[in-house]
């Protein structure tokens, strides 16, 4: 729907990632005038394929799909507007050095019973207790968190609701989730595991895109928080034609249901009048008006950047600068002229995932350094090689491999200017580990550091969830306090990006909430 | 309260990022957040750990530590006449081998040497694991609840130094004659020296470069040495109970001894020639003779999962082990370890409200 | 060893430049800390260094005042997000009380602002606001410098100041209206001091009465007071202690945080802190000037109206009613708030009170029963007195408006 008669239009989204276009359908659908305000030259911010080296094309950032729920998929209709999967249920496999590698496939533990009779039984046990802590918190995920201490009925309402979806798991399984929901994931995994190799690939599962260790408390929700985001059903996919297609699926779903895009479209700042967000100004100096504005840029960005402190209050504003917006995961991509050979892999297998995190210790010694400014002496790594299953991605006959790396700090204390080649070998050696003859098949390599994904994305730190997604800057108190509910303290303005509840990832819950948080503030 | 909130889960580096900017003055003040933890200033929860450690006040000073003259055994003596004047009765060298258990209740103790004392309440000031799975028989417990127990985290971290002196050890960095000395000395340069303390915790030794934490009492108090002679008492964060390249022997202790003396050293150069004799104490000894697990100082780490309504085990977070008549109130218990004396408190609040119930 | 008489741990005071003529001066040797200062609570007796302030002429060291410098392109930008008043009408050469709040809208301080240039402030506050004055920096280009140690300040109040500080060389003086301020300079040649004394002189106080601060380097701070000791001998001039000023500012109705409010960033309990609504500070809250912080909490404050206010009390009988409760009714059952500061006034002659009171007793003219206990030579009894919600400022002499001031 085109904007309103003077011009303005009913809502502007700011930034085009996949919140914000999920975020846009949703309010186009409601019949709001939108416009969708992107800054890059593609939409889908941090889940976009593009070329990396001549002829090869790769999912610049996220490159697996499996947070969003498929109810969500199915409400925007992706599928009609063109997302097919090139694979999906993508087994994983945990590489060990000496070849014992070990995949686990969804439903299919024959492996793990291999490596451990044992713990082939407590995988199936701690799949069925996450199962049903995962039910009861997905709900919790996909709606606005409650606001504590306002008193009014729809937040006490929100807060009992909470409560009786904890209750409703029953007293054993309650006090359980109250009690591992704030330990570290290694603790819980030395509780029932004894595979170093499924300990590490839970671990890497568990620290993923955050600035945490397997012994870093609150580790074990951020596992149980993946699993619940697809509301249960983990399954890992590949869109054909990479994340991009994603994006444009739900670019598609936006269009047919009204709602207008612009890309190459920098929002340079957002227009307060009367303490009230009533549009924005282009980086061109163009000055578009809507009755209210989202952005799905990262909360500094909007809150900092775009809007600027003089409309906040000074308590708002120092929480927002203190967010913890350091990203730690670098992304390589290598154009290969062939496939590699896996040690104690068939090329069928390379189709899944492939991670080096091979015990909860290999990652928490990788996570040491980040600590101290450093990248990992020996990193974490997962791993795809999209055109097995999508050809298409690279010349006839050739391959692209896509890893990411943990961990490698934003600021590293050498600067990442005369590291970089150093790092790109770094892991490339790991990988030539596995794979020895990796080194001969790479014809080029590109390294994506957090400052790297700061200046292509647009996210403050190049962080994984746009802010540290960790116990203190949670649910409730996500991104910050005044503004867990995707309602900036200015009227008139939302967030709807992954430093909202319920965190980044490839999920689209944060648009869709905020999209009905609009809808309910701003009717 | 969403500072409250985020008091318990954030890091002591970050939260301290958040209200100071001098490198010397946050490590000086996480140097509380790591006391007795399992955990690094940069783990989140140890702002909680932190806290803990002001929770209590001296003489009105909220948050200050002081000396108790004649050492904390003395207050632990006060608290024993205080226990014979309300006229309760202690017995020691009377170490409790079995809970009795009679008609599914608790019944009374039986000690070492065969002797039954009978009573209708039993309370334990021992920590979780020594209570139930050393003194009561397996079959009293539900199986469940056992299994939690023995989930209950008590790795020790910390070593202990008590150290004879010739003389006071000169410190060239405080100014001669200041009242510094007096006090509580710390050896933390940085965050990251104690991050890395603690990453050589996590590899199964002790740190290269520990926190120290050393008191030198007899200052103020010089009856706990000879005339002129000195007593230090040296806390050391961190220590394992079990070393990664094999168990603690003496050469071992005496290794960690070394690095510790040698660390005070480097700010005291007549520190060594000063010394008399060093008791070295690693978790192992503070098991054995303290008779704290694994030398948890805390009875039980203090971390989320055994914290407030999860402390010792969720859903026994009110004293009352599931054996009718059995209590417990060591620091395994909420709130928690320190010379605090709340958890006995709290334990007394809860068993004189079950007697009041049933009378 | 440790010994009696040695604190448990080290809180050392400063001392003020005016430390050594101040401890010369003081007949009680009476000094209290003041932030982190150690001044003078009462010279001589309280009533003589009182009628010094309302009847000659008065010297009160306020070097411990916490004072920032603050500069830059967004100074007053910065410093109207600040305050919840409008200081783009504080020009160079001007000054404006002024509050400030938290998020929530309650009051964290209050302080003056003095203009010394475009962009170049002093700010003057209670206490030591470093932490919120950067936190309110986040995004505006200034520079903020705590200087309390660099500018040495006394205030010299009194309906003979200004006469005094004529006498004494500061041509122009009797020019400054009240909240302005200028640059003047002491010459040196008849003083005890050897050499011309420049210092910036402000027509402001916390008395109510004429008065003038005066804010100089520490070097001159002996200088200074020696001539006015000197020359103000024929005005009966005394120096007086923060006793004899607490009379003189309940008079003129001004708020001493921790006595009549306590300041959000140090409340623990929930809803012990204030805003400056309910402080009677509404004149100094402009909604039309942009955004401030705490703007959209006192917004909602306002459109819920006030559940309780800080009232001038006019109390019966001339006992001061300290720390007194008040009730409806003279029963003392339904209690309605308590009083914050007391005092009986020697000018006015009325026992006056500031107290936080509930809705709807805050109007004017409505009355109250304020709960005493009169000690009666050891004997103590309870006394329910009358008390009338009144007009601030309690005392509010001409002579404070007048420019020039008269001569004497
Ligand atoms: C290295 C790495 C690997 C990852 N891998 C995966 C993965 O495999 N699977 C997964 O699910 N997740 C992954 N993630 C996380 C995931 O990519 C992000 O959390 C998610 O894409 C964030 O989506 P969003 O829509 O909230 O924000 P974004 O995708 O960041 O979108 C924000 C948009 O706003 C635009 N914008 C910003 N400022 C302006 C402005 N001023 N004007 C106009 N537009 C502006 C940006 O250009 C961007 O398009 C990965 C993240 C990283 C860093
Ligand atoms: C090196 C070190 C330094 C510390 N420094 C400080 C400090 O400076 N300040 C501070 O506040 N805290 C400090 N602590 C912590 C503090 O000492 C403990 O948390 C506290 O003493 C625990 O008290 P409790 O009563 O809970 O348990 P405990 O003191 O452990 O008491 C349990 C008692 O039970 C007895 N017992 C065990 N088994 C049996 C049995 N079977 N039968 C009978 N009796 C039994 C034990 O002998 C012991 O006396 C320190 C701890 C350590 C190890």
């Amino acid at each position: 729907m085109a904007a309103g008669g003077n011009g303005q239009y009913d809502c502007i989204v700011v930034g085009g990632g996949h919140n914000g276009l999920v975020c846009a359908t949703y309010l186009a659908r409601s019949g709001r005038s939108v416009l969708v305000l992107e800054a890059a030259e593609r939409l889908g911010g941090a889940a976009v394929t593009r070329e990396f080296a001549p002829g090869f094309r790769v999912s610049a950032c996220a490159h697996l799909l499996h947070l969003m729920p498929a109810p969500l998929m199915r409400e925007l209709g992706l599928a009609g507007h063109g997302l097919k999967l090139a694979a999906q249920a993508l087994p994983t496999v945990a590489l060990s050095a000496d070849g014992a590698h070990l995949r686990l496939a969804p439903g299919d533990l024959s492996d793990l019973a291999q490596h451990s009779p044992a713990d082939a039984t407590a995988y199936a046990q701690w799949q069925a207790l996450a199962q049903r802590l995962t039910a009861a918190l997905h709900p919790v995920l996909a709606e606005p968190p409650p606001r504590l201490g306002t008193g009014s009925w729809r937040q006490r309402a929100a807060l009992l609701r909470l409560g009786w979806q904890i209750r409703r798991l029953g007293r054993r399984d309650m006090r359980e989730l109250l009690r591992i929901g704030g330990m570290c994931v290694q603790d819980l995994l030395d509780e029932r595991f004894e595979s170093g190799l499924l300990k590490g690939a839970l671990a890497l599962d568990a620290v993923l895109g955050s600035n945490l260790g397997p012994r870093s408390p609150g580790t074990v929700l951020s596992l149980l928080y993946r699993i619940a985001a697809a509301g249960g059903a983990e399954g890992l996919a590949q869109p054909q034609g990479g994340l991009g297609a994603l994006s444009e699926a739900l670019a598609r779903a936006a269009g047919a249901a009204g709602a207008q895009m612009r890309t190459r479209a920098a929002v340079e700042r957002i227009v307060v009048r009367q303490d009230r967000a009533s549009g924005v100004v282009l980086a061109s100096g163009e000055e578009l008006a809507a009755r209210v504005v989202i952005s799905s840029a990262d909360p500094k960005t909007t809150l900092l950047g775009l809007l600027g402190s003089e409309y906040l209050d000074a308590g708002f504003v120092r929480r927002v600068a203190q967010l913890r917006t350091r990203g730690l995961a670098a992304k390589l991509h290598l154009a290969l002229e062939a496939l590699p050979q896996f040690r104690g892999l068939t090329p069928a297998a390379l189709r899944g995932r492939l991670l080096v995190a091979p015990s909860p210790d290999y990652i928490e010694r990788a996570f040491n350094h980040a600590k101290y400014g450093e990248f990992s002496a020996a990193p974490m790594l997962e791993i795809t090689v999209p055109t097995l299953a999508d050809p298409a991605l690279a010349p006839p006959g050739k391959q692209v491999l896509s890893v990411i790396v943990q961990y490698a700090p934003y600021a590293l204390a050498a600067g990442w200017q005369g590291q970089r080649q150093r790092f790109t070998d770094l892991v490339i050696d790991t990988l030539a580990g596995f794979a020895p003859d990796l080194r001969r098949c790479v014809a080029s390599a590109e390294l994506l550091t957090p400052p790297d994904i700061e200046r292509e994305f647009r996210i403050s730190g190049g962080h994984w969830h746009h802010a540290e997604l960790a116990l203190d800057q949670f649910f409730m108190v996500r991104p910050v306090p005044g503004a867990a509910q995707y309602q900036a303290p200015v009227p008139g303005l939302f967030l709807c990006g992954a430093g909202c509840h319920p965190g980044g990832g490839v999920m689209g819950l944060a648009g869709r909430n905020a999209a009905r948080q609009v809808m309910r503030e701003a009717a | 309260m969403y500072d409250t909130l985020r008091f318990f889960t954030q890091s002591c580096a970050d939260l301290l990022d958040e209200y100071f900017e001098s490198e010397i003055i946050k490590a000086h003040l996480a140097g509380s957040s790591i006391i007795g933890t399992a955990l690094g200033p940069r783990s989140p929860g140890t702002a909680y750990v932190l806290l803990h450690h002001y929770m209590g006040g001296i003489d009105g000073a909220v948050g200050a530590w002081g000396f108790a003259r004649g050492g904390m055994g003395a207050v632990t003596q006060a608290l024993a006449a205080s226990l014979t004047a309300s006229g309760g009765t202690v017995r020691s060298s009377a170490t409790v081998e079995q809970v009795l258990v009679r008609g599914g209740r608790a019944a009374g103790v039986v000690l070492a040497d065969g002797e039954e004392i009978h009573a209708p309440v039993v309370v334990s000031n021992l920590d979780v694991r020594r209570t139930f799975l050393e003194t009561v028989a397996p079959q009293h417990l539900p199986p469940e609840f056992l299994a939690q127990v023995r989930r209950f985290k008590i790795r020790g971290s910390s070593g202990k130094l008590n150290i004879a002196l010739d003389g006071l050890p000169h410190f060239p960095a405080i100014p001669q004659g200041s009242p510094c000395t007096r006090g509580d000395l710390h050896v933390t340069d940085t965050i990251d020296m104690l991050e890395r303390a603690y990453d050589d915790w996590k590899e199964g030794r002790w740190s290269r470069a520990p926190y120290i934490d050393m008191l030198i009492p007899t200052q103020i108090d010089p009856t706990m040495a000879p005339h002129g002679k000195h007593y230090m008492s040296v806390f050391v964060q961190y220590c394992p109970y079990q070393l990664a390249d094999g168990g603690w022997t003496d050469a071992r202790r005496q290794a960690f001894g070394d690095t510790v003396i040698e660390t005070i050293a480097r700010h005291s150069p007549n520190f060594k020639d000063l010394i008399l004799h060093a008791e070295i104490r690693t978790p192992r000894e503070l098991e054995s003779e303290v008779g704290l697990t694994e030398g948890n100082i805390f009875q039980g780490e203090l971390t989320f999962d055994q914290l407030l309504f999860n402390r010792p085990i969720p859903g026994y977070a009110q004293y009352r082990a599931p054996l009718r008549g059995l209590y417990m109130c060591g620091s395994s218990t909420h709130p928690g370890g320190g010379v605090m004396g709340a958890p006995g408190a709290n334990a007394a609040g809860a068993i004189l409200a079950d007697l009041r119930r049933k009378a | 060893m440790l010994t009696a008489s040695e604190p448990h741990y080290h809180q050392p005071l400063l001392k003020t430049p005016f430390h050594e003529r101040a401890r010369a001066a003081s007949q009680l040797d009476s000094f209290v800390a003041w932030s982190g200062y150690s001044t003078v609570d009462v010279f001589t007796s309280v009533e003589q260094e009182y009628f010094a302030i309302r009847n000659a002429s008065s010297l009160y060291d306020l070097t411990p005042m916490v004072k920032y410098r603050i500069a830059g392109a967004d100074a007053l930008r910065f410093l109207n997000r600040l305050v919840t008043r409008d200081l783009s009408k504080t020009g160079p050469g001007r000054v404006a009380y002024a509050v400030w709040c938290n998020d929530e809208g309650r009051l964290i301080d209050d302080g003056t602002v003095f203009c010394i240039a475009h962009n170049e402030y002093r700010v003057c506050t209670a206490e030591r606001q470093l932490d919120w004055l950067s936190a309110s920096a986040i995004g505006f280009d200034v520079e903020i410098a705590e200087v309390t140690e660099e500018v040495a300040a006394l205030a010299v109040q009194g309906p003979t100041s200004c006469a005094l500080l004529r006498a004494l060389g500061l041509a122009g003086v009797e020019r400054l209206k009240p909240f302005e301020l200028g640059q003047f300079a002491l010459p040196g040649a008849a003083r005890p001091a050897p050499a011309r004394i420049e210092m910036m002189v402000s027509r402001t106080g916390f008395t109510g009465d004429l008065g003038y601060e005066l804010w100089m380097r520490p070097a001159d701070a002996e200088g200074v007071w020696d001539a006015l000791m000197e020359e103000g001998r024929s005005r009966a001039i005394r120096p007086v202690g923060s006793r004899a000023l607490n009379i003189a500012r309940i008079e003129a109705g001004f708020l001493l945080p921790n006595l009549d409010f306590v300041s959000a960033a140090h409340t623990l309990r929930v809803g012990t802190e204030r805003s400056p609504l309910e402080l009677g500070l509404a004149w100094l809250v402009d909604f039309n000037k942009g955004h401030f912080t705490g703007r959209r909490a006192l917004l909602e404050e306002q459109r819920r109206g006030p559940t309780r206010q800080l009232v001038g009390l006019d109390i019966e009988g001339n006992k001061p009613a300290h720390n007194a409760l008040l009730y409806a009714d003279r029963s003392g059952r339904k209690p309605v708030g308590s009083v914050t500061s007391a005092t009986w006034s020697p000018t006015c002659k009325r026992n006056l009170a500031l107290a936080m009171l509930d809705a709807p007793y805050i109007a004017l003219g409505s009355t109250v029963w304020a709960e005493i206990y009169l000690n009666r030579e050891l004997v103590w009894e309870r006394r329910m007195a009358r008390a009338r919600v009144v007009e601030r400022p309690f005392y509010a002499p001409q002579r404070r408006r007048a420019t020039p001031p008269a001569d004497f």
